[in-house]
């Protein structure tokens, strides 16, 4: 093998590792590592300016070994490979050392411990770059379909876009009918047309649509395989069936904040949600004079930290609506700050003023306070701008709740292998570098399963999910890393073990030349590993994870 | 970090193996939430826990390292199936070998740490880190 030469480059990625790790003093150490022919630290590595200097470097110094100490593989591996792919080197010549979600971002207190750890790192990491061997990667037939789990607006638009670019479309829904949470709208801002009208339209052209098989009353119960190859088992109605798809997208949505025990909500009839007044305006039957909202109910406070971006705007429109229905109605919304943001939310937001619905700007530390007996009958706020306290007559009182993760997120999190946020949302790959995707190659993300969005932002979240999507299945192909088990039939001692362990079904023993040996399938390895740390001769190594380069990271570990 | 500091002038080297669809992720989501946790731990990625060869845990020890944590997907939602289960029982097996060289099984740790557990995550290395810090510098380990 040739004499490694390793160029190592080190991001500051702004102030994210630059604020606690010292990156030129890393610098300097790194350069004196063994077969360090360069080394250089960039501002956003992952930046045009970043990948140039990689490339420029590998032609420059003639590096065959590539090691980028950044954020973590999960989100630029792809990147950087890529980036040594297009200067000629192959991409399995490249290591990423974690020096910020692992490292900076975890020890922000203790910068000269953060530093050190960095050192360690990359010298861990440079170690096993040492050994790293060009590997090629093998093409895979991809089920040139799609799976959308969710059939609400954001479901549906994914699932049609798709459609309409030709594909197969699974779409799973496990209530009894399509439309999620607009089923229970009665009008959307900001052209206040009816939910029924939108939900209608899709669903029709849903069903109507050859491409798109509709599940209703169903869930997906379990999901195998990777990209271009899922194995997806669905129940419906107590019975199992099984699908092979391409790519998944998740349009699950979110579910509206019922907040009990706070404002006599869950004591007093005449206290409901947004949601629970969108049902009242449908069917017309508001009896009452004197409406008032509190906005910011369970959101903004310290339980839950979250803005929820739609709930303004819907206090906004549904005080409009009630307005509309009838004019001698007072309408009051108690409010902390007014996110209209925009053209048509600002306009939308003016008309409602000139419309007679009133506005009070109430603070955290002097919350509204409900007054009555077995119902609200009057409403206690402090207003900030006159600085006095007002008592408003409530008919009804409507609390502005903010959209929260549903329950299964956590189910979901489990059969796809994605990860959620601190608040228990789906979390995407990157938000701006890779959003709509999941870390998980070919699983994607759109609507207020990621995070509240309005049906505008929702559907063109579906199209970009759906453009995502698609990808895969356009090329016909993939080509799943080349991080696969390969035997030595030499040192085979034909025992088996392996067979047994691998639990992809991916090694079988043949004959050859007479000798029992083990072989692999390589399409079915998935590069677990679990039949290298097996073989008790030795016999398996695992690209890429090679035992040679393992123990040189573990050598590394002190300097 | 309180309670953390080094006693006795100890701060324990550790090493993590972390699975790239659980634990790895489990330790970034961390790293996104701004968790702090002890900086003694250095982690070498695998694809799954089941690639761990006791013979990389000894190697650790070996080279000097005081702890060695591995951290899988749960039961039951290994990526790749069942190599978590395989990582379970070789760990059980390494810890009883390694009572009987002298070394205390403590100094090896699994924990099932999932994508959406970056609390998880901080949590164990925090009490791993502690549980080193007491049983002292490895007995075997070159220390400089």
């Amino acid at each position: 093998m040739e004499e490694p030469r390793v160029g190592v480059f080190v991001c500051y990625c702004g102030r994210n590792i630059g604020a606690y790790v010292n990156v030129p003093e890393v610098v300097e150490y790194v350069k004196g590592l063994p077969n360090v022919v360069h080394a250089e630290h960039n501002l956003y590595t992952c930046s045009e300016e970043g990948i140039s200097a990689i490339k420029k470097g590998i032609q420059e110094f003639n590096l065959n070994r590539v090691v980028v100490a950044s954020c973590t593989p999960r989100t630029h591996e792809p990147l950087f490979r890529s980036a040594c792919e297009a200067a000629g080197l192959n991409k399995y010549l490249f290591e990423f050392v974690n020096i910020r979600d692992q490292c900076s971002w975890v020890h922000m207190g203790e910068p000269e411990k953060s530093t050190e750890k960095a050192k360690d790192l990359i010298r861990m990491g440079v170690a096993k770059a040492r050994l790293l061997e060009p590997l090629e990667e093998i093409e895979i037939a991809v089920t040139p379909s799609a799976l959308v789990i969710g059939g609400g607006v954001v479901g549906m638009s994914a699932a049609l876009n798709l459609a309409e670019q030709g594909f197969e479309v699974h779409l799973v829904e496990r209530e009894r009918e399509l439309g999620g949470t607009l089923l229970d709208v009665h009008k959307i801002f900001t052209a206040n047309e009816e939910a029924s009208k939108l939900i209608g339209a899709l669903a029709g052209r849903v069903k109507a649509h050859d491409k798109i098989e509709v599940y209703l009353s169903a869930n997906v119960k379990d999901v195998s395989g990777f990209i271009g190859n899922f194995d997806v088992t669905l129940a419906q109605n107590g019975k199992e069936s099984k699908i092979g798809v391409g790519t998944i997208i998740v349009a699950t949505g979110a579910e509206v904040l019922k907040p009990t025990g706070q404002y006599g909500y869950g004591k007093f009839p005449n206290v409901i949600t947004q949601l629970e007044l969108e049902e009242r305006l449908k069917n017309g039957n508001l009896d009452g004079q004197n409406i008032v909202m509190i906005n910011c109910v369970g959101a903004r406070v310290p339980e839950r930290t979250y803005c929820s971006r739609i709930c303004c705007m819907t206090s906004i429109k549904n005080a409009s609506l009630i307005k509309e229905l009838n004019p001698k109605a007072r309408v009051w919304i108690l409010h902390r700050d007014l996110m209209t943001y925009g053209v048509d939310f600002e306009d939308y937001y003016r008309r409602s003023m000139e419309h007679g619905v009133r506005f009070i700007r109430y603070n955290l530390e002097r919350r509204p306070e409900v007054i009555g007996k077995g119902k609200a009958e009057r409403i206690k706020v402090y207003h900030e701008l006159r600085k006095r306290e007002l008592e408003l007559p409530c008919d009804i009182l409507v609390l502005t709740t903010p959209l929260i993760p549903r329950e299964d997120n956590q189910e979901i999190s489990r059969l796809l292998k994605v990860s959620l946020d601190e608040f228990g949302f789906l979390l995407e790959a990157h938000l701006k570098l890779r959003p709509v995707e999941f870390a998980m190659d070919g699983i994607y993300v759109c609507g207020s399963a990621r995070w509240p969005t309005d049906v505008s932002e929702g559907i063109s979240q579906a199209y970009a999910a759906a453009a995502k999507a698609a990808g895969p299945l356009r090329m016909g192909y993939v080509k799943p890393e080349a991080i696969t088990s390969l035997v030595n039939e030499d040192v085979c001692a034909g025992c088996g073990l392996c067979v047994q362990v691998c639990p992809f079904g991916a090694m079988q023993l043949v004959s050859k030349d007479g000798k029992r040996v083990s072989e692999v399938t390589v399409a079915q390895c998935k590069g677990c590993g679990t039949c290298g740390a097996t073989c008790p001769s030795g016999a398996i190594t695992m690209n890429h994870f090679r035992d040679e380069e393992i123990m040189a990271q573990l050598e590394a570990l002190i300097a | 970090m309180d309670g953390l500091e080094p006693k006795d002038g100890f701060d324990p080297k550790i090493v993590g193996f972390c699975c790239n669809w659980c634990s790895y992720a489990g330790a970034d989501l961390a790293g996104v939430s701004r968790m702090q946790y002890a900086p003694n731990i250095r982690i070498i990625r695998v694809m799954c826990s089941g690639r761990v060869d006791p013979a990389f845990i000894l190697k650790a020890l070996e080279v000097g390292a005081d702890g060695v944590l591995i951290a899988g997907c749960h039961p039951g939602d290994c990526h790749y199936m069942a190599g978590n289960y395989k990582a379970a029982r070789r760990i059980a097996l390494l810890k009883k070998m390694l009572e009987q060289f002298g070394i205390e099984g403590e100094r090896v740790r699994l924990e099932w740490v999932s994508a959406s557990e970056g609390a998880k995550f901080a949590e164990v290395v925090n009490d791993f880190t502690q549980t080193v810090k007491e049983l002292g510098p490895n007995p075997f380990g070159k220390q400089d």
